[in-house]
């Protein structure tokens, strides 16, 4: 009997160790080494930052084109490589290609994989056919394809180690994010919020593909993984039918509430952090309620998938800001405490810090001083309304109603930030953002839904607030006030991931196509150069051979290629005011590059 | 749920417009010939001499259809077309489109779709016939983009426009299935 135990025991104890030391140890590992890139983000915590110093803000003017690589795809180019070892992995929009490339062999391409997809799912992609790139776990390279397909390749030849299917394009459902690989899973989200999808986080077995969980972002709590005492909003319990109880009927299987933004990880917290969209249609007359958990921020146990704890930014979205952008998680010291924190840039034009081992919220400013939707968030714990974002009437498109035109909503429906990841600098302790400054006129009206086919209920025009000309921002945020410390105008969004370095230099790219330095303390610019096209990639830099590069993606397109490509709405040609804002098609044109930047010898 | 007859009769009469047109080819820069307004139907729409609809600008006031069009345009349309019909980086520029394109090609492909796949480039537009929000609205949004490609109407929004009419109230709740 008791050997019997013992030997379970042992089994059990090997079965853990095994579940938690390949990859999870494995990547943990590889990413504390500044000289490659292993994940999306870098690292778990999503700060995009590098401990890599060789180019810094004494020399970064002379940084010139080390080398460029064509990817034979024309559309929106989103995301960026990994770099491991002498291997980097580049991706491309549909039709999805990922080419392998031996840094120390000339930039050969060892392998290429190139599906076949059905193209018919190209037109249910929102907006653009792009992919934010593929992630690394296990000796495999794992891509999420636009028509869902979850495939894993042999990191070493290419070949196809397992497929999964995660979601139907047949009814809106596609694939644009990058997976994230969390010990012996691979977690990946679904697109499809304007088709009104249920939308999901699901985790993949890294050996076999084989489903583990799934947690849906409204619906039964079953589905949706939470429970109704443990699972905690703002410290409360969230309560039975959390979800259910926000929507009318059966309103919440055709939900939204996507989950394509990137997605991070705290080791010690065993917690996974990433945001929920809009609740699908735009006309908010349509789901009553508070939508409950689109908006949301959610803490997931990422073994069973089990929700920590949720906080909903906006309940009952009006204006499709879609809570899906990147949690960013930091050390920092908030009134003297050390604080493990998670910061969070809103479409809604609202910075959030948050305990991240708790849910409780620190911090909600604006990022940008134009946003004018709200008067800001309820603060004060004891209020009913504690949490929640003071909508104004003067920009409440439900208020208004069906058929009317709000004018002058600041941001617009593409927030004052996109998918465009933040980066953080443990060094500065700021976070470099990049930012849409646009706002619209919306008006809702009434749609009907049909499986695969946008539900969408609301016209829009978009332009830079009124009396400036400029459309976007890169600024530097303090976390732990809500303030902005500096702020660079483009004339264009920045759509373009930024990276923070050891050497007191933030990259980032502009829609014109323009790869910019600038100096992390006070963002005076350092270095630009102009790529083949508009830049919607995300800056990333590693080593080789003892030198250390920068490299970007360019190929414009994605959201910004819809509006900006032809140059927003003049809101004031009507009145006969001369003007019109230079359209983007005037600065580049279509085209996949990598460019890779260094030192020159 | 949309009435499908109605749908279906929007189709055939997309079809039938097809054949109708076939023999026209005007040489001027709008796919269904010469624009003016020559007569309006109990639904407050305009048709040209051909019978194709059109739109009617007088001082600055559109027309319903127009009006309409703009605004079920900039909902399921410049997603990927680009507002005002301006074009993307992955759409066509409607506002061109339509110097060449006719009516009935027009409704032939918003209903169909249309798959434009080479070496350098692959584009797809979806089939929009089961789609109510848009086939309840083929004639609004055509209306709409041909006030814009002949430059009838300009990058923005329509203020002053003519009412929404009974008629028109009736065709499209029988049409988007509403009791």
């Amino acid at each position: 009997m008791r050997k019997v135990l013992l030997a379970t025991f042992l089994g059990s104890a090997a079965a853990l160790a095994v579940g938690s030391a390949s990859a999870n140890d494995e990547l943990n590992k590889m990413a504390q080494n500044p000289k490659d890139w292993v994940m999306p983000a870098g690292d778990y915590a999503n700060t995009r930052y590098s401990k890599l110093n060789q180019i810094n803000a004494q020399n970064v003017g002379k940084l010139q084109v080390a080398w460029t690589f064509s990817t034979g795809v024309l559309r929106g180019h989103e995301g960026g490589p990994l770099i491991i070892g002498n291997m980097m992995y580049v991706h491309t929009p549909f039709p999805n290609k990922v080419y392998a490339i031996d840094l120390s062999n000339e930039n050969k391409i060892v392998w290429k994989y190139e599906p076949k997809q059905d193209p018919n799912v190209i037109p249910v992609m929102c907006c653009d056919t792009v992919n934010r790139g593929v992630s690394y776990g296990d000796g495999k390279i794992f891509l999420h394809q636009a028509d869902t397909t979850l495939v894993a390749l042999d990191a070493k030849t290419g070949q196809v180690a397992w497929t999964a299917k995660n979601g139907d394009p047949g009814k809106g459902e596609t694939g644009t994010s990058a997976p994230l690989v969390v010990k012996d899973k691979v977690l990946i989200g679904i697109s499809g919020g304007e088709f009104g999808v249920q939308a999901h986080m699901s985790a993949y077995d890294i050996k076999t593909g084989k489903l583990a969980w799934r947690g849906y972002s409204e619906g039964p709590d079953d589905q949706i993984l939470v429970d109704a005492e443990k699972t905690t909003a703002l410290g409360k319990p969230v309560g039975k039918d959390s979800s259910l109880k926000t929507w009318q009927g059966d309103q919440w299987k055709i939900g939204g509430g996507a989950t394509w933004g990137w997605i991070s990880y705290d080791p010690e917290l065993n917690l996974v952090y990433y945001g929920s969209g809009n609740p699908s249609t735009w006309n908010p007359k349509q789901r009553p309620g508070d939508n409950k958990w689109s908006m949301t921020i959610w803490a997931r146990n990422p073994d069973t998938g089990q929700a920590k704890w949720v906080y909903q930014m906006t309940p009952h979205d009006e204006w499709d800001y879609d809570g899906v952008n990147e949690m960013i998680l930091s050390d920092q010291q908030i009134n003297g405490q050390p604080r493990k924190l998670l910061t969070h840039f809103d479409r809604n034009g609202l910075g959030y810090t948050l305990d991240r081992a708790t849910g409780e919220l620190l911090v909600a400013e604006k990022y940008d001083p134009k946003v004018n939707w709200t008067s800001g968030v309820d603060m004060d714990k004891n209020s009913p309304t504690y949490g929640r974002p003071k909508v104004l009437d003067a920009a409440s498109t439900d208020k208004a109603g069906e058929d009317h035109n709000v004018k002058g909503i600041c941001p617009a429906a593409l927030g004052t930030k996109d998918e465009q990841p933040a980066a953080y600098s443990p060094d500065t302790q700021l976070f470099y953002v990049p930012t849409n400054h646009v706002c619209m006129d919306y008006e809702p009206f009434k749609v009907s839904y049909t499986a695969g086919q946008p539900y969408v209920g609301a016209t829009l025009s978009m332009y830079p607030p009124q009396g400036e000309t400029h459309m976007g921002n890169f600024i530097a945020w303090d976390g732990k006030t809500g303030k902005i410390v500096w702020s660079n105008k483009e004339q264009f969004s920045v759509w373009s991931g930024a990276l923070a370095t050891a050497g007191n230099v933030v990259f980032y790219g502009t829609l014109e196509g323009y790869l910019k330095a600038v100096d992390a303390k006070t963002g005076k610019e350092l270095y630009k150069f102009k790529t083949p096209s508009g830049i919607i990639g995300n800056v990333t830099t590693y080593e080789n051979g003892g030198k250390q590069y920068v490299a970007v993606l360019s190929g414009v397109g994605g959201w910004a290629g819809i509006g900006l490509a032809a140059g927003l709405t003049d809101p004031t040609a009507g009145l006969g005011a001369v003007g019109g804002y230079a359209a983007l098609s005037n600065y580049t044109a279509l085209g996949g590059t990598l460019t890779v930047f260094s030192l020159p010898n | 749920m949309p009435s499908e007859e109605n749908l279906l009769r929007k189709i055939c009469s997309a079809i039938a417009a097809m054949f109708l047109i076939a023999s026209g080819g005007i040489a001027v820069a709008d796919g269904s010939g010469d624009p003016t307004a020559v007569k309006q139907n109990e639904t407050g729409e305009w048709s040209d001499k051909e019978g194709n609809p059109t739109y009617k600008i007088t001082d600055g006031s559109v027309d319903w259809y127009t009006y309409s069009g703009y605004r079920r345009y900039h909902s399921d349309c410049h997603v990927c077309h680009g507002p005002d019909g301006m074009g993307s980086t992955y759409a066509p520029a409607l506002k061109d489109s339509l110097k060449t394109m006719s009516y009935a090609d027009f409704l032939g492909v918003v209903a169909s779709g249309r798959k434009n796949i080479s070496t350098a480039a692959e584009n797809v537009m979806p089939a929009f016939g089961d789609n109510p929000n848009v086939a309840c609205y083929m004639d609004d949004l055509y209306v709409y983009l041909r006030a814009r490609s002949n430059e009838a109407w300009g990058r923005t929004r329509p203020g002053k426009h003519d009412d929404k009419n009974d008629a028109y109230t009736k065709n499209e709740d029988s049409c988007m299935g509403k009791k």
